[in-house]
Parts: structure tokens; sequence; C-alpha cells
């Protein structure tokens, strides 16, 4: 036709973008001056701070410089005890008395605090955690406040929700919560717990028991009536103590799928509930005919939140065989612009790795993944000296087969495949334990549900990935765990429903 | 059956065979127990089923799921009706099985009765529980987001109830309605009703391998359903707690669902409820702003 | 030819890249989070002022206006020693001669609209005399508008054509091609048309006229990026970007330029590929640049309106 279609082109001689620029972003650290975190903590029971019958203490460092941030106190069996007794005194007394509009607007009220302190909870959660502060602050910290208006408007209104149904509240919810999402786990948590007339004692995890520390203050703002929410730190043990105590109704937990059936068989034979919000190794599909920029975006978005620590993380990428070798590429340009560094810093992408451990059980599978004859791709990126960082981490020519294909690993880790058909991608993307969530990426709409329809997962993402709200429900399908947190679905739970 | 006294002709006895995959084999292990009347008399004999038979069930149930859970509610609906339709067409041969297994006419007249208006009542529900337990949420983005009832996969029915054929019958139709595939461990004492059940599926339209019945003891099959890693879930009685602790123990290999099976609100879309996983399906909304506004 | 040479074959153009519009979205406001400051913030403010068309297209139009804006681009601000001076000027046919004049010997190029400039509603005649007399004028580049009537009405091979014929006609001259998106609809022909021009041989792809609103928008830009990127990719032919009209403030073109450094990179980030097409952006980088230099807050006061 015209000019540019007579021109010879070498496409050997086409060279990769540049992304190392000579414009460059100079350090914009947020100032961890506008938080206040106190020396040490003690436990939050009965609406007061108390000291550990254990005397124990733990620090919790910053895992970007390893510094210690403050000293926590460990919950032993007698602690777990005082707690879950305050829990059913405050049940019993006050909290399923009290008129359910009166217990929402105590809902509402914290979530309004959680929305004025959100800089310094957003401040803390990356101190304590190592997420990035554009994270914490764009995403944990207002979805948790959110979480807690939306459950607060349900508290009044639970009959609407089940009609002609007897609602009961559980009573005493024992809550453990990980340390990838501290705070938002939290509020996913407590809110409908409160919002059901249940009261609770929550356990944060080991790492990152700050920002739950602050959410007790909030609380205390708040008003809330002694004993409806008790705070209790510690690690595996606290856990354990609080799961066994004979007073419990209802278990509800998020972590990895072993500690799950630990809990389930501690259970086993008990009247106790539960909720269960285990891992997860989730494929993500893209299509030839996606819109695949868009895609890419969802990839990275699906790995790299969060430094990948996300049970529903999309750590498994299928693409459809003829786009394969462009999308690989887009996407090795998009994360070489990926910042990895320190947390504070608004421009970072990627964050610490939380914790020693962990970063130890990333770089083990990454070994994995190498001696599994995987090829592994990581863009150029200088690390800090202190603290635990992991880049990036592309694996191509990886088989279904492959341990980094079907173990859930935790970090910023992708397993690429590849496949033909809609059915073959189907059978290699429910060929796993887990079921918690999916993604797939297709400008057609009807391969979209049935391809939604098919997936054995809890949630699916269709041409978006790693969306949360309020009023969505989240949980797994099989080892993923049971049970719903968010939306309506996230009532029931909470409630025994009789006829 | 035994020979009835006012008769000279020899009747024939009848071979009660398990129910799988849409076949009658015999058990593989060749076993079998003798199942008595109220009496203590013996009526016929039954496979105890061994858990190859089990796992077989299983296998069948599974190949199943697919096909089963993938029709249009609206079929599985048309399905159950017709269940219901040949189960009333043998309802004679059923009150029979029943009297001569211990109840009094009315009450198996009664049960069968039941049976037969759970699987129609059930029938009803294939098209519509979907409509009362999903939403459309309204999430603070430019997306579409929905949740949906989906079946859990394949269930497994401990029907030792005291109603041998309705408490198989009501969590079988909760189940399937539900479009989840099944295996029922009929009731120990009292299986044939169970049995000739299964005869009347076999010549309705429900696909081969959605429901499976075996005969046998429910404390020899119930440790290998809940050990057996492709089983999604198990319905059955928490009233023996030891049972119940020893099963939710054995299920966690794979975190199946434990559900108790309760005789109470039967016919409640609840029980369907039971057996479902809620999936969240998110897709964003292309959003092209009137004149004025950015796109 | 060679094993890896091979030819530039346009695609069938009703089969072009489908585009999610909340993605782009996402991905745009994404840009808008990074923090830019300190000298990394100088540095940006210097080169959005390099990338600066500074642009006047109003009926009013005089010679004296466009001498006057030929100063403002030639010497930005008087107190500012040191500050670069924009890329070009943009201005109708017929001032082409008074700004290649005024700007003689300063290294400012001459941009001039054609084709029937805003509407292309007009013969292509009429259009390729326009672009002719633009660049016997002195033109350096040639911003055209493509026909949206054709586009829409699906005649792409017209489309296509007209852009190609028009190059020809700019002989040595930079071709601009302004898709006017705010007529286009969607992104997705947003994404087509982007690859239209290209594929005729556009040397600068852009969003608008200034005329028709909305103009240019972070995801409108991040789409012709993106088909830039991909063109890039395919054929080795590198091509421009100019966003232009609805970028005012210092802050937003800081946004751009993220956008561009993240999408395209190290090659693209200079005025040779990456343009602005602006009026009053550059006073407020003035002013930014001001106030970075000095500390102090500024007032449009005290920076001349043209």
């Amino acid at each position: 036709m015209a000019k540019t279609a007579s021109k010879q082109i070498n496409k050997a001689k086409i060279k990769p973008l540049r992304f190392d620029t000579d414009w460059q972003y100079d350090p914009a650290p947020e100032s961890a001056a506008a938080a206040q975190i106190e020396p040490e903590y003690g436990l939050f029971i009965n609406g007061k701070w108390q000291k550990p019958d254990s005397g124990q203490y733990f620090d919790t460092i910053n895992p970007a410089n390893e510094k210690t941030l403050s000293r926590i106190a460990v919950a032993n069996e007698k602690d777990v005890d005082r707690a879950v007794r305050a829990a059913r005194n405050a049940h019993e007394k006050v909290w399923k008395k009290m008129a359910p509009a009166e217990r929402g607007k105590y809902i509402f009220r914290i979530a309004r605090i959680i929305q004025e302190k959100a800089r310094e909870l957003a401040i803390i959660e990356t101190l304590d955690g190592g997420k990035p502060i554009r994270e914490s602050r764009d995403f944990d910290v207002p979805t948790a406040a959110q979480h807690f208006f939306y459950y607060a408007g349900w508290a009044d209104k639970l009959n609407y929700a089940f009609p002609q149904k007897k609602l009961n509240p559980l009573g005493v919810a024992g809550q453990i919560i990980p340390w990838n999402f501290p705070l938002l786990m939290a509020a996913w948590k407590i809110a409908p717990a409160l919002a059901t007339g249940n009261t609770v004692v929550l356990k944060p995890a080991e790492t990152t028991s700050l920002t739950a520390l602050k959410l007790a203050s909030i609380l205390q703002e708040a008003d809330l009536p002694p004993g409806v929410v008790n705070i209790i730190t510690g690690a595996g043990a606290t856990g354990a103590a609080l799961v066994e105590h004979p007073d419990v109704n209802k278990i509800a937990f998020t972590g990895s799928t072993s500690v799950g059936k630990i809990i389930q068989r501690s259970i086993a034979g008990t009247n106790k509930r539960s909720t269960l919000e285990l891992g997860g190794k989730a494929a993500n599909i893209v299509f030839e005919d996606a819109p695949l920029d868009q895609a890419v975006e969802g990839v990275v978005n699906g790995i790299f939140f969060n430094q990948g620590h996300v049970c529903c993380a999309g750590s498994r990428l299928y693409l459809q065989e003829s786009i394969a070798k462009e999308f690989i590429r887009k996407l090795k340009d998009r994360i070489s612009t990926l910042i990895v560094g320190d947390p504070m810093d608004k421009n970072t992408d990627i964050g610490a790795i939380n914790s020693k451990e962990q970063l130890n059980t990333i770089l083990r599978y990454i070994q994995i993944g190498k001696k599994e004859g995987a090829a592994i791709h990581q863009p150029a990126c200088s690390l800090p000296k202190k603290g635990f960082w992991c880049p990036p981490t592309l694996f191509t020519d990886v088989a279904q087969s492959n341990r980094i294909t079907q173990e859930e690993i935790f970090g910023p880790v992708l397993a690429i495949l590849t496949f033909r058909t809609d059915d073959e991608v189907i059978e290699k993307a429910n060929n796993t334990p887990y079921g918690l969530s999916a993604g797939v990426w297709t400008d057609k709409g009807s391969r979209i549900f049935n391809m939604t329809r098919r997936l054995r997962a809890g949630v699916v993402w269709a041409n978006t990935f790693n969306k949360f709200d309020a009023a969505a429900p989240f949980g797994g399908y099989k080892e993923s765990g049971f049970g719903r947190e968010g939306g309506l679905h996230g009532l029931s739970p909470y409630l025994e429903i009789n006829s | 059956m035994p020979i009835n006294k006012n008769q000279t002709r020899l009747s024939v006895l009848k071979t009660y065979k398990l129910y799988i995959g849409g076949q009658f084999p015999r058990t593989e292990s060749g076993r079998y127990y003798t199942v008595n009347d109220a009496d203590g008399n013996a009526l016929a004999n039954a496979c105890l089923s061994s858990r190859k038979d089990l796992r077989d069930a299983v296998t069948a149930a599974r190949s199943a799921f697919g096909g089963w859970s993938g029709k249009t509610a609206y079929n599985r609906g048309q399905i159950l009706y017709r269940m219901a339709e040949v189960v009333e067409a043998r309802r004679i041969e059923m009150i029979r099985e029943l009297t001569d297994s211990g109840s009094s006419t009315a009450q198996a007249k009664k049960e069968v009765d039941a049976c037969i208006d759970t699987l129609v009542h059930f029938a009803g529900w294939c098209d519509k529980y979907q409509q009362l337990f999903s939403a459309v949420n309204p999430v603070a983005s430019s997306h579409f987001n929905f949740s949906v009832p989906e079946p859990m996969g394949v269930v497994g029915i401990m029907a030792n109830n005291k109603q041998p054929l309705l408490g198989l019958i009501q969590p079988m139709a909760a189940a399937i309605a539900g479009g989840n595939t099944c295996v029922i461990v009929a009731h120990t004492d009292r299986p044939l009703a169970a049995i000739s059940f299964t005869e009347a599926l076999a010549t309705s339209d429900l696909p081969g391998g959605v429901v499976n019945i075996l005969t046998g003891k429910t404390s020899e099959l119930l440790p290998w359903m809940a050990g057996h890693l492709d089983v999604n879930a198990i319905l059955m009685s928490s009233k023996d707690n030891s049972a119940w602790k020893d099963t939710q123990l054995a299920a966690t290999a794979n975190l199946k669902r434990i559900v108790s099976l309760s005789e109470n609100d039967a016919l409640s879309p609840y029980r369907i409820l039971d057996l479902q996983e809620i999936k969240t399906t998110w897709h964003p909304i292309e959003n092209i702003a009137p004149a004025g506004s950015a796109y | 030819m060679a094993g890896n040479s091979t030819t530039v074959i346009p695609p069938d153009f009703r089969r072009t890249a489908p585009v999610d519009q909340t993605g782009i979205e996402e991905r745009a406001a994404r840009f808008t989070k990074r923090s830019i400051k300190q000298s990394s913030k100088r540095q940006a403010l210097n080169m959005v002022l390099n990338m600066i068309d500074l642009t006047t297209l109003e009926g009013k139009d005089t010679d004296q206006k466009v001498r006057q804006l030929c100063y403002k681009a030639m010497h930005p601000h008087d107190e500012l020693p040191n500050i670069p001076t924009v890329a070009a000027i943009c201005v109708y046919p017929n001032f082409v001669r008074v700004a290649k004049k005024a700007l003689d010997g300063s290294g400012i190029k001459v941009a001039s609209v054609a084709t029937a400039f805003p509407s292309g509603q007009s013969t292509r005649a009429i259009k390729l005399a326009d672009t002719r007399f633009a660049v016997s004028e002195g033109a350096d580049e040639v911003d055209m508008v493509i026909s949206r009537g054709k586009f829409h009405a699906g005649e792409y091979n017209f489309v296509f054509d007209e852009i190609a014929a028009i190059k020809e006609a700019c002989g040595q001259a930079r071709l601009k091609v302004i898709l006017e998106t705010g007529e286009l609809g969607s992104l997705d022909k947003v994404r087509r048309a982007s690859e239209i021009a290209m594929y005729a041989g556009a040397d600068f792809i852009k969003t608008s006229t200034g005329k028709i609103q909305p103009a240019a928008t972070m995801p409108v830009t991040l789409v012709m990026l993106e088909a830039i990127r991909d063109f890039y990719y395919k054929t080795g032919i590198q091509v421009g970007m100019k966003p232009a009209g609805g970028i005012s403030k210092s802050k937003l073109a800081l946004h751009y330029l993220v956008m561009l450094r993240e999408t395209l990179g190290q090659d693209w980030m200079s005025n040779e590929w990456f343009r602005f097409g602006a009026s009053s952006l550059a006073n407020d980088v003035l002013m930014q640049i001001r106030k970075e230099t000095t500390g102090q807050y500024q007032s449009a006061a005290y920076f001349s309106v043209d």
C-alpha cells in the first residue's frame, strides 16, 4: 500500500526497550515520625492493657532493616483464658443484649476512626510488615475501613438476609490472622463477628502485631464495651491455646493449609464452628485474544502485589502458545520497571519479604525451580544490604509436574506454562488440591463464562486480578478452606440459623 | 423372600446388589450379610460392601460430576421429577419392603409417600435455590461482581436413619438437586427398599454415577470415605460422637466438608446450600463516560 | 533477502488488539502515584519544557501574536538562566513563514497544522495542497488530522491511503497524525487508529486537535504508547507520541513523563520522540521551576501570558 509497507526490517536488529533511563526517581520516603509506636505492648483484655501472665515479651522487627520496633507480650494459656472469659462475659452481659442498631453504630465508629488514622496505620503496617507504603496507604487501610463500614450496616438488618429464620450469634469467636495483611485481616474477622453479635478474641501473627494493637487503642477510643474485642499476642502456642479453649464457639483462621489442618484436627468432635481461609496456587490464564497489556498488569499485580505474600496470588501463569513469546517479552519489560526496595518509599513497588524464615522458604523454592530445569529471569535491581529481599522472579520452561507449579511459594515467584486449547487449560488449572482463586483473560464473553464456571475456585477474576471488596465474598474450594468472608455470604459463618 | 405359605408356587428370591455407575454389580469382596425382619427372621442377603466398592463408587461419582453439574438446572429438575414418577410406580413394592423390615403399613405408606413428595419438592428447587443464594455485589470499583452457589462435587451420605428410605432420599435429593453426585451408604439393617429404589433410578433419566448406593457396615466404610481424597463432603449424623470426631479427624486430609445430617428442616433450600460452595466472579465494566468526561 | 529481513505488512485493521478500559485506567492511575521530588523533579520540569509544542491555533491569531509566541519559545523566562527552550511552535499554515523567520537560528522547529484542520472535512486534493503549502513555507513538521467519518464507517484503507499520501507530500517534514481521540468513542478504536497511522507512515501519533473535548487523557495516551511499543517490536520503527490539549499543569505533565518512562523507556525520553501540545503548560512549568529554584510559591502575575 504505502510508505511503511515497503520498508525492509531486520527483526534480529530490533533492540529491547531500555528502562535504565537517565531520568530516575529520587527517594520519596514517607515519614516514620507520623506514627506513634510504643516501646512495649501488653495484652488488650477486657478493654484494658494488661501485663502478660507469662511475663514474657518478644521483639518485633522491621524486615526492611532488621531494627527492633517494639516489644510484644506473649500470651500463655492463662492469658488466653482471661481473654476468653472477658469475651464470654461481654457477650452474655452486654453485646448480645444490645440493640442491633447500637452495635452497628459502634462498628461505624470504628470505621471512621480507622479513616481518621489512616496515615498512621499505613506507616505502622509498612514498618512492621515490609509492604510498600503505597499498598498499605491505598489498599490495606482503606479496605479495612470499608469492611467495618460494610458490616456495621448489617447489624440491624440480619433478618432481611435470612428471612423467616431464627438467628443467634455463636458466642465467642477465636480469630487467628496471618502476617500478609495484618490490619485488613483483623477487619475481615472482627467486623462480621461484631455485626452478628459475637464477641472476639483475636490473635495477630507474631511478626506483625502492631496494627492490631493500634486497632485495640482505636476500639478504646470508640468506647467499645470492655471485652467485646480482646487482642492477644504471641506465636503458635498462643494460637493453639485459643483454638483449644473449651469456651470458644467459633474459630476463624486465615493462614497456611498445614496449620488449618492442625486446627481442624484439634477441634474435631467439638461443637466449635470454623472458617478457614488457607493457601492457594491460582492459575492465571491468558488467551490469545486477550487485551494483552492489561493482562500483563493483571499478571504483575497477581504475583508481585504484596511481594507475592497473598494466598490468592496468581502464581501459575498459563499462556496460550501463540502469544507466549510476545507475552513473556512484555512481562519482562514490565518487571524491569518495578522498583524493589525501601517499603517506606512512596515509589516502591516491591517491599521487603516479611521475615527471614519466609525469605529462606522462597529462596529454597527458587533453587528447586532451577534444579527442576526451569529457566529463571530476574530483572537487574540493587537490593539493600540489611533486611530481607527477593527480586521479582519469572520461571519459564516449567512443567505441570514441577514443584514450583504444584506448591504454594508465597513469594514473588511466577511459574509460566503454555497451553493450546480451552479444555487442556481447564484441566491443568484445576489440577491442584487448592481452589482459592483463578484468573482468565480473553476478549470473548462466551469463553469467559465457560471458563469462570468450570474453574474450581472460590474467586474468579476475569480480565482483572487481585481485586477485593467488603461486599464481595471471598473464600476457597477444596484445600483452600471453607466459609466465606465478605459480603452477604460472610454473615452466616457467625450465625446459628434455625427455622 | 420366604415362601408364602398359602402358595404352592416357589417364589423367585430377589438378589440385592449394589448400584454403582448405573450398573448393579455384586460386591467385589464376595462378602454378604443377612438382612432380617423385625423379628429376626432372615429376609434376604445383601452385599457387604468393601472399601474397594467404595472406591469404585467414588470413581463413578467423580466421572458423573462434570456432566451432572453441567446440565441445565431445568433439566436436573425434570430428571428429579422423573425419579418421583418411577418411584410412584414402585410404591407398593417399596412399602412392602419397609413393612417386611419392621415398619407398620401406615408408617411405610407415609414414608414412601414422603419420599415421592420429597423428590417432587426438590425437583422444584433445582432451578430456584440459586436465585435465593446468589448475589450481585456492589463493589466500590468499575467491576461487575456476582456470587453464585456451585456444587461441592462428590458427596458421601451416611443414611443410617430411623427411616431407611426417606433418610436416604432427603439428603440425596438435596445433594443432587444442587448438582453434586453422591455415594450413599444405605441403612445397614434395613437396606432393601434403598436397593429397590436404585432399580427405580436405573429406569429414570438419572445418568449413571450421579447416585451410587452401597450396602454394608457404616462403621467399616465411613473411615475410608472420610479419608478418601476425592470425596468433597460427607453428610452424616453427628449423634455418634466418636464416629463424628473420627470422621472429622480423617477428613482433614483434604479438608472435606463434614455436614451434620439433620432431620429437621429437611426440605429447606438450606440443605442444598449445605453442599454448595460460593463462587465470586469479577469482571471489569467499561465505562465510556457521557460527553464532557474523560475516558 | 537476508534471513531475518522481512517486509512490513500492514495487518488487517479490523482485527487490532483489544483494550480493556478499566485495566487501562487502573494502570494510568498507577503512574500518578509516583512521587517525583527534588532533583528528579527539576530534571523532569526541564524535560517537559523542552518537549512542548507551544501552540496557537486561533481564528484571531495575527503575525504579531505568532512573533510574540516565538520570542517566548526562545526565551521562556529571562529571569531563569539555564533553562531549555521549547521544542517547537505550532501554528496554522499561513503563519509558518512568520514563525520560521522569528525562530531563525534558534533550533526550535515550526510545526504547522494542515489537511483542513481541525475537522478534516475536505477533499484529498485540498488536504494535499494545504500540506504542500505548509511545507513550502518552511514547516519542519506537519500535524494532520485523520478522516474520522471514514474511520467510523470502517473505510480503513481510505484513512490509510490518505495518511500515506500526506506523508509523501511532506517530503522531509515529519508527519504527526492527529487521531482526534475525543471523537473515536472507545479505546479499542484509539488503538486501531494508532496502528493505521503508524503503518501508513506517521512519524508521530497525536491525540487531539485541542478543539474537541475530551482532548488528551492519560488512558488514551497510554493506549497509544502501547501501540507505539508493539509497532516498534514488530517493525523496528520508532514512532513519536504527542498528547495535545488538556495538559496545562506541570504535575500532570510529570505523570505523563512517568508513563512514558515506564512504557517506552529511555529511547523516547526526548523531544525528538515525545511532545506536549499545549499553550498554557509552559507557564506552569516555569512557575514550578522558579519555585524549585527559589523555594517560594509563585504567582501567575509574574509570567507573561504569551
